[in-house]
């Protein structure tokens, strides 16, 4: 059945008749024309990678991120409207620094979870505001509990996961991550597998330019979550293109 | 035009997962005359193309100083945007009075993207229907912002919004290698030429219709009067214009409105010879941005 | 701004009813968001009195950076209760903060600071908060505090690098700030000060030097205040960083106390 034209799809606070909420549906399709966004949780760590458009030459190179720091130990990439995004960023942060003040640790990511995905719920509820234009992965490692990651809908839904794909060619990135033994792999190896996916599933017919983007949280940064450094994000960016090559050399070899 | 139905409000996606008000929001900011930002490795410059409502007013103020490091240039509704620099000057204001330092032009700018997003998410408000380049210098060098309003912002090398400005984009695009090595004076030329290239054939800038502000390292936030007006000015009498202006009336860019105030439109009235000098743009069918 | 709203604190979204993100209030939560609850009289209590304390704390500049050394007793009155009490902090690779005063305040504050640092990296572009900021800061907070009636009870040494310069600021409970190029608070103020002007006087100060002298101090103040302690901190930053050295002991020797004869 199709929503449109029905009435029942103009306000978060209606179901239609076959008991769906066609504004959150909604929301939801804003996130799947972003550039993609993968998080990869893996033996000692967790890497998001995240393929940022560039729409006009004139931005400054590097600037306008879609990976964020919310506490020293926990980073989130965004898929969606980025403003949307900026907004739970800011409400994942005071979270994180609520907690820290009342309970000295840093925030555990499954109660920081929680609390962003039910702020994210509550704008499902209500006709007077819209379901936020954005997905969020989190990501953080602990002495304790190892690599742990969430990945956040607009309609407050959280699941955890090992390998999660959002944005413009999530189908083709998730077939790629299925290929992966997560489990066995390290940080170091899941960079230059994140990179060869951003690289592969970006439409070049249909966006010229993007900028990769990849941060990690893990064992090595003793759980502190940083944006690869540029040597690291160079080579596993080099590596991803000639990847690319390979496949376009056989592709032309079996013409 | 864009009539359908998902379009009343803020707070409804449509089925594309688009919001229709926020970007109707965003064709606000083309209604306004065009302004140009850039920077080099030192300093960061704005120059704004001025409005005169009607024949007998004055033109219309396009920057906003907002502290001493850092400036706005406007483009859409004034008023939206009178409200966005008293914040910022609110948190100018407060940076310095708690941290004895000016604030962070990126910091600023990320608080100001902020507040906009609030009202494009609830019913009982409007996105800000004004675009902002921001130049500001800080420790981290010369910095130009542009601001949406759908509260986007981006942290650019160059940028051009307002009216037609998809031509003053192009002659960006087409020279921005140059800008960062650049001298001042070369830098504001960039800018004029960009600027000029917005406007109609036989309008031309000068020292009434131009705002320039400037900003760097020991340069306080400088708008340029008359006398420094005419000199920059002069770095681009005379020379042949590009054909950017026929290209934007024909305006084949889809982000760009055509152009109401194309100079060839039948139900414009000439421009009177005696105020050539300050030829003054149409707009009545627009007053209230600029 | 009243157009825009607060984030925290959405408005109701009509007349009586929720506001956005209400069901994520759930009540008797002790979060910070939502709507505040407080009653027309607060009660209030105002704290007219340190209680647990620590003493000295001192600050010299030499010519590439900044000393400063605290020892590491909490005092409950004249009782030595707390022996492991640090309160040399590195607030960033730009600044070093040293507190005197009422220790609890002070854990108070630096978990605010810490805050405020943790937020600066998330921004991640690369700012450092820088001493002078730092030095303001505190002097709106102390000075704030006081006039509600309610003042911290602490003195801060600021030190650190100001834009490739060494800064070194003071700021007490009453919001009364300075710079100098030697401070020291509490009853350091009486007895560390005037060996500390008299090298800064002599001009030339390098680090050995500087660091030398106000060890002596430290050992100077522990011989005559009976709130100081054996065990000190020493810090140094300069423009390589923060340096903060292991608790160091002062060697004391009281066999000449039995000549001291009190009248």
């Amino acid at each position: 059945m199709s929503s449109i034209g029905t009435g029942y799809d103009l306000s978060a606070s209606q179901f239609s008749p076959d008991g769906r909420v066609f504004q959150v549906e909604y929301a939801a399709k804003a996130v799947e024309n972003s550039g993609t966004v993968i998080g990869l949780r893996g033996k000692d760590g967790v890497v998001f990678a995240v393929e940022k458009l560039v729409t006009s030459k004139l931005y400054e190179p590097g600037a306008n991120k879609r990976i964020f720091h919310v506490d020293e130990h926990v980073g989130m990439a965004v898929a969606g409207l980025i403003s949307d995004a900026r907004q739970i960023v800011e409400t994942a942060r005071s979270e994180a620094s609520n907690y820290r003040s009342q309970y000295g640790i840093p925030v555990p990511l499954k109660y920081l979870n929680e609390r962003v995905s039910m702020y994210m719920h509550a704008y499902t509820l209500y006709s007077a505001v819209r379901p936020y234009g954005c997905s969020v992965v989190m990501g953080t490692w602990t002495e304790h509990d190892g690599p742990q990651m969430y990945m956040l809908d607009p309609s407050g839904v959280a699941f955890s996961y090992f390998g999660c794909a959002v944005g413009k060619a999530k189908q083709a990135a998730k077939t790629e991550i299925e290929k992966l033994k997560l489990a066995d792999l390290t940080v170091k190896d899941l960079v230059k597998e994140a990179a060869r996916i951003i690289y592969l599933v970006h439409d070049e017919l249909k966006d010229k330019q993007f900028e990769l983007e990849l941060s990690w949280v893990s064992a090595a940064t003793r759980g502190r979550h940083e944006m690869v450094p540029r040597s690291v994000a160079q080579d596993a960016e080099s590596t991803a293109r000639q990847a690319l090559a390979d496949i376009d050399d056989s592709d032309a070899d079996d013409m | 035009m864009f009539r359908n139905q998902y379009d009343s409000d803020v707070t409804v996606w449509s089925p594309q997962g688009r919001l229709h008000q926020v970007e109707y929001a965003m064709e606000a900011v083309k209604l306004g005359s065009a302004t140009v930002g850039l920077k080099n490795k030192e300093f960061a410059v704005l120059i704004a193309l001025k409005r005169a409502v009607s024949e007998l007013s004055a033109y219309q103020k396009k920057i906003i100083p907002i502290d001493e490091h850092l400036g706005i240039s406007i483009s859409g509704l004034t008023a939206d945007a009178r409200m966005l620099s008293r914040f910022m000057r609110t948190e100018c204001l407060n940076h310095k009075y708690a941290h004895d330092a000016p604030m962070p032009v990126g910091r600023l700018i990320g608080l100001v993207g902020n507040k906009m997003q609030i009202c494009t998410q609830r019913y009982d408000k409007r996105p800000l229907g004004v675009g902002l380049l921001v130049a500001g210098y800080d420790d981290q060098g010369p910095h130009i912002y542009q601001t949406c309003p759908s509260a986007n912002f981006f942290d650019c090398r160059a940028m051009a919004i307002g009216a037609r400005s998809q031509s003053a984009r192009t002659y960006l695009e087409k020279h921005l290698t140059e800008f960062a090595d650049c001298e001042l004076q070369d830098l504001v030329a960039h800018g004029l030429r960009a600027l000029r290239d917005t406007l109609p054939n036989e309008v031309d800038l000068n020292n009434k219709n131009v705002s320039i502000a400037i900003v760097g390292p020991k340069t306080p936030l400088k708008i340029c009067e008359e006398a420094e007006l005419s000199r920059f000015l002069a770095l681009v009498e005379g020379e042949e214009r590009r054909g950017g202006a026929s290209l934007a009336v024909g305006d084949i860019l889809p982000d760009d409105q055509p152009p109401r105030d194309r100079p060839d439109r039948p139900d414009r009235p000439e421009p009177i010879p005696a105020l050539k000098e300050g030829f003054r743009l149409k707009i009545s069918d627009y007053k209230i941005s600029m | 701004m009243a157009f825009m709203g607060d984030i925290m604190n959405p408005a109701p979204l009509w007349q009586n009813g929720p506001s956005p993100g209400a069901f994520y209030n759930f009540p008797g939560n002790s979060s910070t968001f939502g709507p505040g609850n407080h009653s027309a009289q607060e009660f209030r209590a105002h704290s007219a009195n340190p209680i647990t304390t620590t003493t000295t704390v001192i600050g010299l500049k030499f010519d590439k950076g900044i000393v400063i050394a605290a020892d590491t007793l909490g005092s409950y009155g004249s009782l030595a209760r707390f022996r492991d009490c640090p309160r040399v902090m590195k607030v960033n690779d730009l600044i070093l903060l040293g507190s005197g005063g009422d220790y609890a305040d002070f854990q108070y504050l630096k978990d605010i600071i810490e805050q405020k640092i943790i937020d600066e990296k998330c921004v991640g572009d690369g700012l450092l908060l820088k001493p002078r900021s730092l030095y303001c800061w505190l002097t709106r907070v102390l000075y704030n505090k006081r006039s509600k009636m309610d003042p911290l009870w602490n003195n801060y040494i600021v030190a650190g690098i100001q834009d490739g310069e060494p800064f070194l600021g003071a700021v007490d409970k009453l919001g009364t700030a300075y710079e100098d190029a030697a401070i020291a608070t509490g009853l350091g103020a009486y007895m560390a000060t005037p060996l500390l002007r008299e090298a800064v006087d002599k001009g030339n100060l390098d680090e050995e030097t500087a660091k030398a002298l106000v060890r002596k101090c430290m050992e100077v103040l522990f011989y005559r205040d009976a709130r100081a302690f054996q065990r000190y901190q020493l810090g140094v930053v300069t423009a390589e960083g923060v340096v903060i050295d292991d608790v160091a002991e002062i060697k004391h020797d009281w066999t000449l106390a039995h000549m001291i004869h009190m009248k």
